[in-house]
């Protein structure tokens, strides 16, 4: 049996008024890396927020390593790296990493390990506000593996990351997948599907798909991920 | 609270202060720049009017600029996601409130030493009481006012919004402390409205500090350190680990 890393059931999210998350029911194992596509705007990111624990849930359950999301004993085993970076645009690199191992209590050791993780050694005195994008986001990826994370949430980190430095980073990601942890990575480009192990596939506040990318191409017959995304979508429309 | 955590976020704060030279400069310079404005006013009059004003403004400075900076920083502290990804992590609120307060009340004290030090070595004010009690007012007086900051950094959604907090927080606390008009011949109401507000105490303060010798001021701390503390609480309510 695998073990499970996050366990959803019956999600339902309501922000503003508007039912963000529809009815979810899904699990995330751990030694997997499993991603979550969608269009932009599907709730992937209130999804992730629910994971971690930062947003408040209208319905349903959501628990971590058996605990119930947001419980202060998770707050320790969770890296969660949020789509926009989230790092102190006026430290740099090393400061920035150096302060949030403070305040989780691991040595400064760590910090090397990890600003070499995400490939920023030559920039690790650059204050972060003057880095390129992807540079920041890497920073805040940094931040997130810091406390050897038993679940990693990452927010589309490979968003604007050129060629080579987005496959080193599933690398990184299948790497710590097979350390144990659970890996749960969005984004809203169908391409990186195949890199996943399994793949849940949302749209409007729900899970349309959930199964490895194989089973999905098998099941639907189409020739890559983008297609059989789109035929499942237009099945669904005409069961209504 | 943890030690280690809340001196983490105090380390920090003032990282993030001294990379940002001139809000640092004019956190130090201009204090020093407004008393010996003022002192240069009342030069050439008669009477003791540098020395009646001063406290009142020793007193005002610290609030407004640290009210000023917190509301700023914890703002952006919130806007960028930090504040999110702090919540997230092993680190108690009153971790992130004591780290800012530590970070803040030690920039008000060098800030205030500048000013005091010029006031009382250059521009001969005459303090009847233990000078270094000014510092602690000063102390105490920043301190509540990083607290109103952090709190009021809550209903704001830009640094421009923030900023207008001053003149409906912090403008009325100035008219009404004792600078323009004696407390005690206020109209009754507002009288009672400044018996009200924290930084008329710290304005009774120093003036107590500066014109007795063995000035009686607990009781005024005491009200505003009690602000302070009251600021400091309802900051704690609006840091939210979950959001809506
Ligand atoms: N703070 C908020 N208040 C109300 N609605 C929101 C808020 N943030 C996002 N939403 C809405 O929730 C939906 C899902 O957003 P999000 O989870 O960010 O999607 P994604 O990450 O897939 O792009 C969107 O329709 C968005 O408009
Ligand atoms: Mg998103």
């Amino acid at each position: 049996m695998m073990n499970k890393g996050v366990d959803v059931t019956s999600l339902r999210v309501v922000r503003g008024g508007r039912l963000v998350l529809d009815d979810l029911t899904f699990e995330v194992a751990a030694g997997q890396v499993t991603g979550l596509l969608g269009p932009s705007g599907c709730g992937k990111s209130t999804l992730m927020r629910a994971i971690v624990g930062v947003q408040r849930i209208t319905a349903g359950t959501v628990r971590v390593f058996g605990e119930p999301a947001g419980s202060a004993s998770l707050r320790r085993r969770i890296g969660y790296v949020t789509q926009a970076p989230s790092v102190y645009d006026d430290l740099t690199v090393a400061e920035n990493l150096a302060f949030f191992a403070r305040v989780l209590g691991v040595g400064a050791d760590r910090v090397e390990e990890c600003v070499r993780l995400v490939d920023l050694v030559e920039q690790r005195s650059q204050v972060v506000g003057r880095l390129s994008g992807g540079q920041r986001s890497r920073v805040s990826l940094a931040v997130a593996m810091l406390g050897d994370p038993a679940l990693i949430v990452l927010d589309e980190p490979t968003v604007g990351l050129d060629p080579v430095l987005r496959k080193d980073l599933w690398e990184t990601f299948h790497r710590l997948a097979a350390e144990g942890a659970a890996v749960f990575v969005s984004s809203h480009v169908m391409d990186e599907a195949n890199r996943c192990d399994r793949l849940l596939l949302m749209r409007d506040g729900r899970v349309i798909a959930d199964d490895s990318p194989a089973a999905l191409l098998e099941r639907t017959g189409a020739a890559d991920i983008e297609t059989a995304f789109l035929d499942i979508v237009a099945a669904a429309e005409v069961d209504r | 609270m943890n030690a280690r955590t809340t001196l983490a976020v105090a380390g920090r704060v003032l990282i993030q202060l001294r990379r940002d030279r001139r809000t640092s400069a004019m956190l130090l310079v201009l204090p020093c720049a407004v008393m010996t404005l003022l002192w240069w006013m009342f030069e050439d009059l008669p009477g003791a009017g540098f020395s009646a004003l001063a406290p009142a403004l020793l007193a005002l400075i610290p609030f407004i600029v640290m009210f000023l900076v917190t509301s700023v920083t914890t703002l952006r502290e919130r806007t960028s996601g930090t504040l999110e990804r702090l919540l997230a992590m092993p680190l108690g609120k009153g971790d992130f409130l004591g780290g800012y307060a530590l970070a803040f009340g030690a920039v008000a004290t060098v800030q205030s030493a500048l000013a005091v030090g010029v006031s009382t070595l250059f521009l001969d004010l005459d303090v009847a009481g233990p000078t270094w009690l000014l510092l602690v007012v000063a102390v105490l007086d920043a301190v509540l006012g990083s607290a109103l900051g952090l709190f009021v950094s809550a209903f704001a959604r830009t640094e421009f919004q923030a900023v207008q907090f001053m003149p409906a927080l912090v403008v009325p606390q100035i008219l009404l402390c004792g600078l323009f008009v004696d407390r005690s011949v206020l109209p009754g109401f507002l009288e009672v409205i400044s018996n009200c507000l924290p930084l008329s105490y710290a304005v009774d303060a120093m003036t107590k500090v500066s014109e007795d010798s063995d000035p009686q001021i607990l009781g005024d701390l005491g009200l505003v350190g009690g602000f302070a503390v009251a600021a400091l609480v309802l900051g704690a309510l609006t840091l939210r680990r979950q959001s809506e």
